[in-house]
């Protein structure tokens, strides 16, 4: 392996970060609040006494747990052209951009997940506060509202957020729709200029810093509030 | 909105004249259950080794440990294909790295995959080891020294009998992950399942039906996978030993 080329990450950083770098955390943040309030009424619908209710959202979440991301990415990318098509009422599919399309695939796929760590977090507190809120004469959506979700939210905050950091490494699978996210953007400037090691190894300790970072706090975090409860 | 569908598409010839569509689907199906299983086999090996180490006395073993798990938990799988594929043969040998960049389709995208998933495997392989050895009492290793036993026999014989069969659950999820991952090998041009249900729709334009019969066929290996590892679970398992389980995890 001859030298390696510092100088192609010192001419690209600027628009790694000013393009790929947006575009990946601006998704990842999108994708995580949808996420988790699409994620939240999922739960609440899997958790619900309706059997037909609960059915769907049990028959979603499985559903988008057993296949590929890279396939629900693929399904997406084509399916939401005919839903934008059918919502607007054209007769053809619509023109949706690789960004639109990656902002509903990864909240749709990422509810699923967030569903089951939210339905955890509901199922860890205890009937009677449900009871009592009933008792208090609240209905179920004040019961749900004021009383069970905030702490089932504050319970689970770790884990959604550990969550969020597998989302953050996973946006970067947008690459097969040729999106220009982080990775997408390194690996343009690698192809044109052919610098393929220095690019995907800047690439790989930028994700790991990020990630790693962010693991530290979700781990200082955790010990906060264990030792609070 | 409307959609025709054309079912029959499934049963015409594909361009490489192989075989119907639905034969060349399976045909990758077999190359992402040969892709999981090989990886499979790297991540118990090398995830047993490491998750057990970072249990063990030794600071140093698990400093190392630790460091490993974190390095390859915080790079995401397609970044770490991309370093398997383009970036590990400039770093090996001259002589190695030609011959692996030499190497004749499908091999050389199948082998960057299969150490690429086995390792990043391993390292979730490594996290629920661990936690199932932390999750024995603790008298069962003084139990094991009370006898007389080194450190190497307690795990051997107390210990990692006991972990494993505590774990099989949650490793009954990551064998269905590491079947999911694999397709990411697609991006190294691997054509597994969802590389090949993505070629089928360039070639027929039949988008829906070469997705739909993808994920059906995922479907119906998850259901599979999970029908075999329960019988294990029931092989196996110790009667009055409660699998710990139960905390919800982060996962994709």
């Amino acid at each position: 392996m001859e030298g390696f080329d510092f100088d192609v990450i010192r001419r690209s950083v600027g628009y790694l970060f000013r393009d790929g770098m947006t575009f990946t955390v601006t998704l990842t943040l999108i994708a995580m609040t949808g996420g988790i309030i699409f994620g939240t009424l999922l739960a609440m619908m899997r958790l619900s006494s309706i059997r037909a209710v609960s059915t769907l959202a049990g028959a979603y979440v499985n559903l988008m747990r057993s296949i590929p991301l890279v396939l629900v990415i693929f399904w997406f990318f084509f399916l939401v052209p005919y839903i934008g098509a059918w919502i607007l009422r054209e007769s053809q599919p619509v023109q949706v951009g690789a960004w639109l399309s990656a902002v509903i695939t990864f909240t749709m796929f990422e509810a699923a997940y967030y569903c089951e760590i939210m339905r955890a977090g509901i199922q860890s507190i205890p009937r009677g506060q449900v009871w009592s809120g009933y008792a208090l004469g609240l209905n179920y959506w004040q019961t749900m509202g004021f009383i069970v979700l905030p702490q089932a939210f504050r319970n689970m905050v770790p884990v959604l957020l550990t969550q969020t950091i597998i989302l953050f490494q996973d946006t970067s699978l947008v690459y097969v729709i040729s999106a220009t996210d982080f990775l997408g953007a390194a690996a343009k400037v690698a192809n044109r200029d052919y610098r393929l090691v220095e690019m995907y190894s800047f690439v790989a300790v930028v994700y790991f810093i990020i990630s790693y970072s962010l693991s530290l706090l979700v781990k200082q975090l955790q010990d906060r509030i264990a030792v609070i409860r | 909105m409307h959609y025709n569908w054309h079912w029959k598409v499934l049963l015409e010839t594909e361009p490489g004249g192989t075989g119907s569509y639905l034969h060349y689907l399976i045909v990758g199906l077999g190359w992402t259950l040969a892709t999981a299983l090989a990886a499979w086999v790297i991540a118990l090996v090398v995830g047993a080794f490491v998750g057990t180490i970072r249990t063990t006395s030794a600071h140093w073993a698990v400093r190392l440990g630790n460091l490993y798990v974190e390095i390859f938990r915080n790079i995401p799988l397609i970044v770490q294909m991309f370093l398997w594929f383009f970036v590990v043969p400039e770093l090996l040998p001259q002589a190695m790295g030609d011959w692996i960049k030499q190497m004749p389709p499908p091999w050389g995208s199948y082998l960057p995959a299969v150490f690429c998933l086995g390792i990043f495997t391993s390292v979730r392989v490594a996290e629920q080891v661990r936690a199932g050895i932390n999750s024995l009492p603790r008298g069962q290793r003084f139990a094991g020294t009370a006898m007389g036993l080194t450190q190497a026999q307690t795990y051997r014989y107390v210990i990692l009998p006991q972990a494993f069969r505590i774990i099989l659950p949650p490793l009954t999820s990551e064998s269905m992950n590491i079947i999911k991952n694999s397709s990411v090998a697609l991006t190294i041009g691997l054509l597994e399942l969802t590389g090949r249900a993505r070629a089928m729709q360039e070639f027929s334009f039949r988008v829906f039906e070469a997705f739909t019969a993808a994920t059906v066929i995922y479907l119906l290996t998850n259901l599979i996978v999970v029908l075999l590892m329960r019988i294990l679970e029931n092989r196996v398992r110790v009667p009055g030993l409660i699998a710990a389980g139960g905390a919800p995890q982060a996962g994709h």
